[in-house]
């Protein structure tokens, strides 16, 4: 990566901090203080500090981190079993067959699925939820502790616990027919047609708590003098959500839309521990991950694996730099102008 | 905690006119929905908890229902079997080891990239940075091969390195603006009063940017106690399982003891729960600062 590009996200790093608009506070946004050279050139002993402090860091992060994505690269041009050194090298072949299959396919669009599901149900019902426990109100610091649980809570857990009540003879369905609502009982977790929205469902439970906490967290940094002159104005409380928090906290929305949205790509935790491999397929929430898991590793395939995994890595990035390119672009530009575009 | 608390933003005051503290009343509406959020909310942890003092055929005959009568049974064969306490102990030892990892490499590193200027500084930000294009489940089949030439496979060690290396983009990140936001001023006394750089390191940087690290060593805590990628990968004897991987097990061993399951279930997400609790502002704090900066 080049350095421009560094300095580009120290420069939106720098104006995501000061959400605040140029008249709304006193306050003057300090230039980042570090690292101003004194005096030009490095002596050898600020080298050697340099060197002994971020060495091990840098060690273990290339060791564990680059160097293995590096192999799954390498790897994904030959077939191989994971025994001895790969020799049975196949080109594009593992690529080919992968953009082929019809299950990848599949998987992949469950992934696109649960974007934009994710975007669209999570975003709305977070930013109601931080308006909400924004206001006024008793115990709030206490909900604000326990929505956020199941965030805390591990994937295994929540997969445990929502199999055993989603199951045909589990609590929800039970619980349906109690109240009289039996002929909404469904296989939640078999049924084609439903488990896609079951997972949802559980997704939305699981990481609901985090964008709330977030845009909570953005919500705190507009200054409420905005809203003040707002409501002098004589502007409603709708009104001044949709004209000036909503505009405001677009860069923090748009963030969390970006984490949302790699999560989504990389999901596989949840789906792995309550479907399982095969399951997931016929259910229709089967994930580029789980896929790579079943036909790579279980399946003994660690050069078809590793070509999964590039393939992910690429599919992720696109869509990544994409996002940043269009999206959060408009942060380093300015996060006022445009905000009620949106 | 360190009454000196250093918020890497500039709108610390804003901040606090903003925050309406508990006390006031609002409107039932907004009581009404808060209600049912948190009781969405808590649902299927209840669920967990309370099916565990349940037995099975009050499961079987009635999924959703509370404990009648109340048995104490399952909780109490889990905490009395060697199999909890082994799989416990590896989660609390991976998850110990992985934080104090993450915190020591990641504010060494950090302070190198917030206070020190060098050619390449921006390289080895935007090396760090990239680590977020790369999830651990891109790299997993690979890792686990390079997990296994190292020996370390079925071996905590071979979960705690790749975990502290996942963990430093983020601890990077949420680090360096602590630091920076360290007042020049206060080097430069420690400077006049003959205090090296690595001095200054040790006697101010740490005390000063305790809330960053403090947020950095949680989330690094939970995330290890919580993950299940790689320890699924790399442990394959049950004796080196870490708590997630043992309650999988746990519920296909015992598929048909539902109530027992649960019961292992609850217990075992217990310490991260008191671990969120105890630091839950930290956390919040914490992630509020890591969106902004």
């Amino acid at each position: 990566m080049s350095d421009s590009q560094t300095e580009n996200s120290l420069a939106q790093e720098s104006s995501l901090e000061n959400p605040s608009p140029a008249g709304g506070g006193a306050i003057v946004a300090t230039p980042p203080a570090g690292g101003r050279p004194r005096r030009r050139g490095v002596s050898w002993r600020e080298r050697l500090e340099i060197t002994v402090l971020s060495g091990p860091a840098i060690i273990v992060f290339i060791g564990f981190v680059i160097l293995p994505v590096i192999l799954a690269a390498y790897y994904g041009f030959f077939r191989w079993k994971g025994y001895g050194r790969p020799t049975d090298f196949v080109g594009l072949h593992n690529y080919v067959v992968i953009l082929q299959d019809p299950e990848f396919r599949a998987a992949l669009e469950h992934n696109l699925y649960i974007l934009v599901l994710s975007l669209i149900i999570q975003g709305p019902i977070a930013i109601l939820l931080a308006l909400l426990l924004n206001r006024k109100m008793r115990g709030r610091s206490i909900i604000r502790v326990l929505i956020f649980v199941p965030w805390v809570v591990s994937e295994v857990i929540a997969g445990t616990g929502f199999s055993l009540m989603l199951s045909t003879q589990g609590a929800i369905n039970d619980l349906l027919r109690n109240v009289g609502l039996g002929h909404f009982t469904a296989d939640w977790l078999s049924d084609p047609n439903i488990a896609l929205w079951a997972l949802m469902g559980i997704l939305t439970w699981k990481y609901i708590g985090f964008a709330v906490i977030l845009f909570m967290a953005g919500m705190q940094n507009i200054p409420e003098e905005l809203s003040e002159a707002a409501a002098i104005d004589g502007a409603g409380y709708w009104q001044i959500q949709r004209r000036i928090t909503l505009p405001l906290l677009g860069p923090t929305i748009r963030i969390w839309a970006f984490l949302s949205i790699i999560g989504a790509l990389q999901l596989f935790d949840l789906v792995y521990i309550i479907w399982g491999q095969y399951v997931a397929g016929t259910a229709g929430v089967s994930t580029m991950v789980t896929y790579m898991v079943q036909y790579g590793r279980n399946a003994g395939n660690y050069g078809y694996g590793s070509a999964v995994a590039v393939v992910v890595f690429f599919i992720s990035l696109i869509v990544a730099l994409g996002y940043q390119r269009f999206v959060l672009r408009r942060d380093t530009e300015g996060a006022l102008t445009d905000g009620g575009k949106k | 905690m360190a009454a000196t608390t250093l918020e890497p933003t500039a709108a610390v005051p804003l901040k606090r006119r903003k925050s309406v503290e508990d006390g006031g009343w609002g409107s039932p509406t907004t009581y009404f929905v808060a209600l049912v959020v948190v009781a969405l909310t808590l649902a299927p942890v209840a669920y967990i908890v309370l099916g565990g003092f349940r037995t099975n055929s009050q499961i079987t005959t009635n999924p959703a229902a509370f404990p009648n009568p109340w048995k104490l049974d399952n909780y109490l064969e889990v905490l009395k079997s060697s199999t909890f306490w082994q799989q416990f102990f590896n989660s609390a030892i991976a998850a110990l080891a992985t934080t104090v990892g993450v915190v020591v490499l990641g504010v060494m590193a950090s302070y190198v990239l917030a206070r020190y200027h060098f050619r390449g500084r921006g390289a080895m930000f935007a090396l760090f940075a990239s680590g977020l294009m790369f999830p651990i489940t891109v790299a997993i089949t690979p890792l686990y091969l390079v997990i296994k030439d190292l020996g370390l496979l079925d071996n905590l060690l071979g979960v705690i390195l790749p975990q502290i290396a996942f963990a430093l983009p983020t601890t990077v990140i949420i680090l360096v603006p602590f630091l920076r936001a360290i007042p020049r001023e206060i080097e430069e006394a420690a400077t006049v009063d003959g205090c090296s750089r690595l001095g200054f390191f040790g006697r101010m940087v740490i005390p000063l940017s305790l809330p960053g690290v403090l947020t950095v060593g949680i989330l690094a805590f939970v995330g290890s106690w919580n993950s299940y990628l790689l320890p699924l990968f790399i442990l394959n004897n049950q004796e080196h399982f870490t708590l997630t991987l043992g309650v999988q097990a746990f519920s296909s061993q015992y598929s048909t003891d539902t109530a027992k399951v649960l019961a292992f279930t609850s217990l075992s997400m217990i310490p991260a729960l008191v671990f969120f609790s105890l630091f839950e502002r930290r956390i919040v704090s914490g992630l509020g600062g890591a969106v902004k900066g």
